[in-house]
């Protein structure tokens, strides 16, 4: 217990938390939520794919497959099988875990750029077959009858029930990321991440060690995946497997810090809240994907370790912070 | 608990509050700001029974793909939806029989195309913006994630640029479209080649692998074998298709008399061009979207005899007599009125469906709420429920039914033909017959 | 039967040269600098809109304009390295990925502000070749006829000329290169350039082609990634090989089965290449 009052996992979740709590005390409540929810979805999604990128050095580019696969499979339980929100989530988290963990015995043999590429091609494989899967809908994917919503408690009740999820999902992937980092297990990953050769040398079981670090940290977003496409009510192949946003989630990690707790959580935040202002201002509205663009080239060329890994080589009273 | 890290902690913990408290900058301070505004629906009833005079804005929120791949038609639909508003607010107003004016005036950011922010984005209209009324987003998958925020606020919908018949079976009861559904997109084509060669019997169906794609070629599938016809090839082939001689080569194998499908316009365009290169001996061609742009007809020769459904185009003739003949009442302005307008603002260019659409999507508001004779939302949509008019852009009038209420069941499609006239390309109405302004070229080649 | 296959073969072989034009552009900068170019869709877009603004206003003959392009697109190559790559030549993968990503933002944020999303033709033809039961569009024999001398050219340049060598040796062992007395930045650079070049000439030979938009060069990207690997990443004459072989089982595998299993008959091949053969068909740089 003493091992989880630490500032390292303290400022992130209190971080969420405020954010959490904020549509309560906000005059607009619903809109406060809807922007909450894209931020909070955004850091939990970044820190998943830190367990893998950050932690173990594998850059996992085409992650948004297990957000797809494990969508795919909740939405099916849902509309197909009638399941309630909560056994489908689990089964999304499932599904994309199982998924992952066969994934993984072959590619995370490979290493640098060319796990990179087989990631992006696992993408667009899983892409590709799903548009070819009748019974998931094809091309046009699957929708949800608004009546279901109705189970919990009308539309208005789902939508903060499920707000409420997402905000428990990314308490819960904070905690298991601070715990991985934290334990000798992280240790391991790091030490895969910073030589794999040497890593094996000093008896980390590295093929048991990468595979669990990529299952974890696909099981997250299978479960997100589930609870986004619900609140939609629609999934379609573009939407569940688009590399773009994929590639937005690692960006997110770069300006937080890769390879720390706070980083993904604060990059995922900052970086969607960017977004939106330069989307929804009147001056940047044509050139938001410009100006974004410049900025992110202005973070990777002089400040690459992240926010976060900025200020701890600033001092070390930081370093003991932030995680 | 060391007093080392309590210092940097408050710091850090301050830092995520002004991280939250900007994060909602305009969200935060808005309500604020608009707390006045918020009241004002309320407000508006209360005003709305004063005497003459009284003017209210209604706004009318969206989301427009400003960048992405529907950017597009999206821009189009944008279009016509400002010169409706212009053209009522310059006409000053809808006049209400309490003497209350209403105006209009619009919200809108850019959902770049993809879904993830729609629904943030349309809560935010809702809430923050205080919108009235919506108009969809482009494309039927955006429109399915956007109608679950507009039902859940009741705030009625009209719907434009989104065809697919599904997004009208999920038990939405405001949300109402202005197209002709994508079940009745392609039936026109089949009924003018029976018309036109009773022998042709063997039709290929190659179309795009997207939802809006499949729905409108499977309908038209189970048409055309209703009909007596052969379905020789049933092709889906890759939104990212560039390259079809592969699926040339396969059409060529089967030999059908008839080619119908297509999709969006980019492979659409690609997909004649390579038709006409290769030189496939075809009768009949039909197209999705594509045919019906203006700049299709940058293909050149490919284009000619290539026909494709259009939800409207500036020579359909709808008009207050074919209103009277029909029996139904004409709202709004007339075709010609549209286009010269339209044409006049943007150096000539005719006006694409799509523009059409908005403006449509735009009139029909309009006359449910003069209809209703008040802003009340709940009004509003009864006189949507009855809506049965006829206006430029064709007939008018929804499904009320419980299983798929706000379908669109009036309106019909036109089918085009680009056709060579004294070595110009020209676009010209061939089906239905009532509306043709050409005879069809057939066969094509 | 057999005319079918061997149209669709034919077919597939002249699509499969540019597309393996297009990769080797991708395979040359990775071979040279580690750094997969994320910026390579964007720049193919930038060579279809090079090619289809000077036939459509200075009404130059496109295989012309192709040249002129060629040539800025070396340019542009150039400042994109010093801009983007140069400072994180040294740094972690992860960052020359996102640094060229944010090229490929602001290219696309610009075209799309330029340009729209909608497509563009260039409305050029060469006619029809008819051999026997064979036809084949002018155009496309003429541009894939362009790919493979544009390919001899960077033999000949990589293999004859001393910048070529020079090239070839910073691939190598860059820090021995240096050793040598080559100034390795700036063979860096000129690396990058004719990279860029070579997606730019690609992109320009497809507008004469096929119609093109804006976002038209996200999909050759993938498919550059696929022949890339098929034929060995690092390794220029793999890719036009992966190119060929790409452009076959498009050409061929619709014959067989619908068309919409071609992108995972791919992308499962691209997967099983890199787990059983990961140097490529042709093997690459160790």
């Amino acid at each position: 217990m003493k091992r989880l009052i630490r500032p390292g996992l303290l400022i992130p979740l209190a971080m969420i938390l405020v954010l959490a709590v904020w549509p309560l005390l906000s005059g607009n409540p619903a809109s406060a939520r809807e922007a909450a929810f894209t931020l909070i979805m955004s850091m939990a999604l970044a820190a998943s794919l830190n367990i893998i990128l950050g932690y173990t050095g594998y850059v996992s580019f085409g992650h948004i497959v297990f957000f797809g696969v494990g969508g795919y499979a909740g939405f099916w339980a849902i509309t197909q099988l009638g399941w309630h929100i909560l056994p489908a989530a689990l089964l999304g988290g499932l599904v994309a875990a199982v998924i992952a963990w066969l994934l993984g015995l072959a590619v995370l043999r490979l290493r640098g750029a060319y796990f990179a590429l087989a990631t992006i091609g696992i993408l667009e494989a899983m892409k590709a077959l799903v548009i070819n899967l009748d019974f998931l809908g094809g091309p046009v994917g699957m929708e949800l009858h608004f009546s279901e919503y109705k189970r919990y408690g009308g539309p208005m009740q789902s939508l903060w029930m499920l707000y409420w999820a997402m905000v428990f999902m990314a308490i819960l992937v904070v905690v298991v990321s601070y715990l991985i980092k934290t334990s000798k297990f992280g240790l391991g990953l790091m030490a895969i991440r910073e030589d794999e050769d040497a890593a094996e040398v000093m008896g980390v079981i590295t093929p048991r060690a990468k595979t669990w670090a990529y299952v974890l940290s696909a099981v997250f977003p299978g479960i997100i995946g589930v609870i986004f496409f619900f609140k939609n009510g629609n999934i379609e192949p573009d939407s569940a497997f688009r590399l773009h946003f994929s590639i937005e989630w690692i960006v997110m990690i770069m300006l937080g810090g890769a390879g720390t707790v706070l980083g993904p959580v604060l990059g995922g935040g900052l970086y969607q809240w960017l977004r939106k202002t330069l989307l929804t201002s009147p001056i940047f509205k044509d050139y938001q994907l410009v100006v974004a663009g410049v900025m992110l080239l202005l973070i990777v060329l002089f400040v690459p370790t992240g926010i976060i890994g900025w200020l701890r080589a600033r001092s070390a009273k930081l370093r003991r912070v932030f995680e | 608990m060391s007093r080392k890290w309590i210092l940097p902690l408050i710091l850090v913990l301050a830092l995520a509050l002004t991280l939250a408290a900007c994060s909602g900058n305009q969200a935060a301070e808005a309500p604020k700001a608009e707390q006045p505004k918020a009241e004002q629906p309320k407000a508006e009833e209360p005003k709305a029974e004063e005497p003459a005079g009284k003017e209210v804005t209604l706004t009318i929120g969206f989301t427009a793909s400003q960048t992405g791949k529907y950017n597009v038609p999206s821009t189009r639909q944008t279009t016509g939806l400002q010169m409706w508003m212009d053209d009522v607010n310059n006409a000053g107003g809808i006049k209400l029989s309490d003497g209350t004016v209403v105006k209009f005036k619009s919200v809108f950011y850019d959902d770049e195309s993809s879904k993830e922010r729609v629904q943030e984005l349309y809560t935010k209209l809702a809430t923050e913006d205080n919108a009235d009324f919506f108009i969809s987003p482009y494309s039927s998958g955006l429109t399915a994630a956007s109608a679950v925020i507009a039902e859940q606020y009741g705030i009625p919908m009209i719907t434009t640029g989104a065809a697919s018949d599904s997004v009208y079976k999920q038990g939405y009861t405001v949300v109402y479209q202005a197209y002709t559904p994508a079940s009745r997109y392609l039936t026109g084509a089949i009924d003018l080649l029976m018309n036109l060669d009773p022998d042709a019997k063997k039709v290929a169906f190659v179309y795009e692998n997207s939802k809006f794609a499949t729905s409108v070629t499977e309908a038209a599938k189970a048409y055309a074998e209703k009909n007596g016809f052969e379905v020789v090839l049933f092709e889906g082939y890759d939104p990212e298709t560039k390259d079809f001689n592969a699926v040339i080569n396969k059409i060529e194998a089967a030999a059908p008399d008839a080619i119908l499908g297509g999709g969006h316009f980019q492979d659409g365009s690609t997909f004649a061009r390579q038709l006409y290169e290769k030189g496939t001996k075809v009768k009949f061609i039909s197209l999705l979207v594509a045919p019906p742009e203006p700049t299709f007809a940058e293909l050149g020769d490919a284009a000619v005899g290539v026909t494709g459904p259009s939800q409207w185009e500036p020579a359909a003739k709808y008009s207050p007599e074919s209103a009277k003949a029909a029996g139904l009442e004409w709202f709004g302005p007339t075709g010609e009125e549209f286009t010269e307008a339209y044409k006049a603002a943007h150096d000539g260019e005719e006006p694409s469906y799509h523009v059409a659409g908005g403006y449509a999507a735009g009139l029909i508001l309009q006359k449910a709420i003069m209809d209703a004779d008040s802003i009340d939302k709940d009004a509003v949509l009864k006189a949507l429920d009855a809506m049965d008019m006829m206006i430029f852009f064709g007939h008018i009038k929804f499904d009320t039914s419980a299983e798929a209420h706000g379908l669109q069941i009036g309106h019909e499609m036109v089918l085009i033909q680009w056709q060579k006239e004294d070595g110009k390309l020209v676009k010209q109405v061939v089906w239905p017959k009532e509306g043709a302004t050409a005879e069809a070229l057939y066969p094509i080649r | 039967m057999g005319e079918v296959l061997f149209t669709s073969a034919v077919d597939g072989l002249l699509i499969g040269i540019i597309y393996g034009l297009a990769a080797m552009g991708l395979t040359l900068i990775f071979g040279v600098m580690d750094v997969i170019n994320l910026a390579h869709g964007p720049l193919i877009a930038l060579g279809m809109f090079g090619v289809y603004l000077l036939f459509t206003i200075l009404g130059l003959n496109p295989f012309i304009a192709v040249i002129l392009v060629a040539v800025l697109g070396l340019l542009l190559g150039v400042v994109i390295y010093f801009v983007a790559v140069n400072r994180v030549i040294d740094a972690p993968p992860l960052s020359s990925l996102l640094s060229t990503f944010s090229v490929n933002m602001i290219i696309i944020g610009v075209g799309t502000a330029l340009f729209t999303t909608s497509s563009y033709n260039v409305d050029y033809t060469l006619g029809t070749v008819e051999v026997g039961f064979f036809r084949a569009p002018g155009a496309r024999i003429a541009a894939s006829l362009v790919a493979l001398l544009t390919t001899a050219l960077l033999y000949l340049f990589l293999y004859r000329t001393r910048p070529g060598k020079y090239v070839r040796a910073v691939a190598n062992n860059r820090i021995a290169a240096e050793l040598m007395g080559i100034p390795s930045t700036r063979i860096l650079a000129l690396a990058f350039g004719i990279g860029a070049m070579l997606a730019i000439t690609a992109g320009g030979l497809i507008a004469t082609i096929l119609p093109i938009n804006i976002l038209a060069g996200g999909s050759y990207e993938l498919k550059s990634f696929v022949i890339v690997v098929l034929g060995g990443l690092g390794n220029p004459l793999g890719a036009l090989l992966g190119g060929l072989i790409l452009g076959l089982i498009e050409g061929l595998v619709p014959v067989f089965m619908k068309t919409t299993w071609v992108p995972v008959i791919e992308y499962v091949l691209f997967v099983l290449i890199l787990l059983v053969r990961p140097q490529g068909l042709l093997g690459a740089k160790e």
